[in-house]
């Protein structure tokens, strides 16, 4: 294996354990960080092929990066005052109990 | 391929397998943390030195932090005795396992990845912020303008909620 099939093979793992996470366990934060994971995973491919692929002069895999994770941080924050926003209004953070947008 | 490479990424998968098996919320962001320091190296190993750090910065320094906030706030720190799954579990674990199989199976057949290794690139800070402020001005502004509308956004969303008989007030 190259470094490179190691840097996707990682990036793979960590996109399906993030899923898993995200649509298997029940709380919603858990929820949330099983997506940073999957946005993580995406963003480790950018900078593999970035450092492994063709023209890597041009920094367009570490810029995309960097958009990427200001992105992130901006959905973490939304996410979080969400889930608050849901606990203090149905007392609960689990997924199951939480079916409807009425309030 | 180097050993260093090989640790740090047995590191990050098993803090990634951590995160999504244990049971108490406080334990799974301690082990997210460990996840993103994990991926902040392997970014090092791959010669972008800063996006590693703004990992560091970003995720294991605030998006942690945020998520414990969350979790105490919540006050979801205590182990549940409960089941931590869904009821429909099973079909999620079946769907990222085939993910998983079919990504790996075509990272490892695949002939469209390069075969030779390319030598290390240099990506110096200068050269990035020369690219963050001249070609990649305008989408730097606009993420700008969206983390901003975010925050605002996640103040408003997380304000105490207002009685009914507040005229005006926020619903």
């Amino acid at each position: 294996m190259t470094p490179l099939q190691v840097c996707l093979l990682v990036s793979a793992f960590l996109f399906a354990i993030g899923f898993a996470g995200a649509v298997t366990r029940r709380h919603a934060i858990l929820v949330l960080i099983g997506i940073e994971l999957m946005l993580n995973a995406a963003n480790l491919n950018f900078i593999a092929f970035w450092r492994y692929g063709a023209h890597p002069e041009a920094l367009t895999g570490i810029i995309f990066v960097l958009f990427s994770m200001a992105l992130a941080g901006a959905e973490a924050a939304v996410g979080l005052a969400l889930v608050i926003a849901i606990y203090r209004h149905k007392e609960t953070s689990n997924l199951d109990e939480v079916k409807e947008l009425k309030g | 391929m180097t050993l260093a490479l090989i640790i740090t990424a047995l590191v990050t998968v098993l803090a990634a397998a951590t995160v999504m098996s244990l049971r108490n919320l406080v334990h799974c962001a301690l082990a997210m943390a460990v996840a993103f320091s994990g991926v902040a190296a392997l970014y090092l190993q791959l010669n972008a030195e800063f996006v590693g750090f703004a990992e560091i910065l970003v995720y294991v320094g605030a998006i942690a932090i945020l998520i414990v906030f969350a979790i105490l706030l919540t006050r979801s720190g205590e182990t549940p005795e409960k089941s931590v799954l869904t009821s429909g579990w099973l079909a999620g674990v079946a769907v990222s396992a085939m993910v998983f199989t079919l990504l790996g199976w075509a990272v490892l057949t695949s002939s469209a990845l390069p075969k030779e290794i390319a030598t290390a690139p240099a990506a110096p800070v200068k050269n990035i912020g020369d690219a963050l402020m001249g070609k990649f001005v305008l989408p730097l502004e606009i993420v700008g303008l969206v983390l901003t509308a975010a925050m605002i956004g996640a103040v408003i969303i997380a304000l105490k909620e207002d009685k009914k008989d507040n005229p005006g007030g926020q619903p």
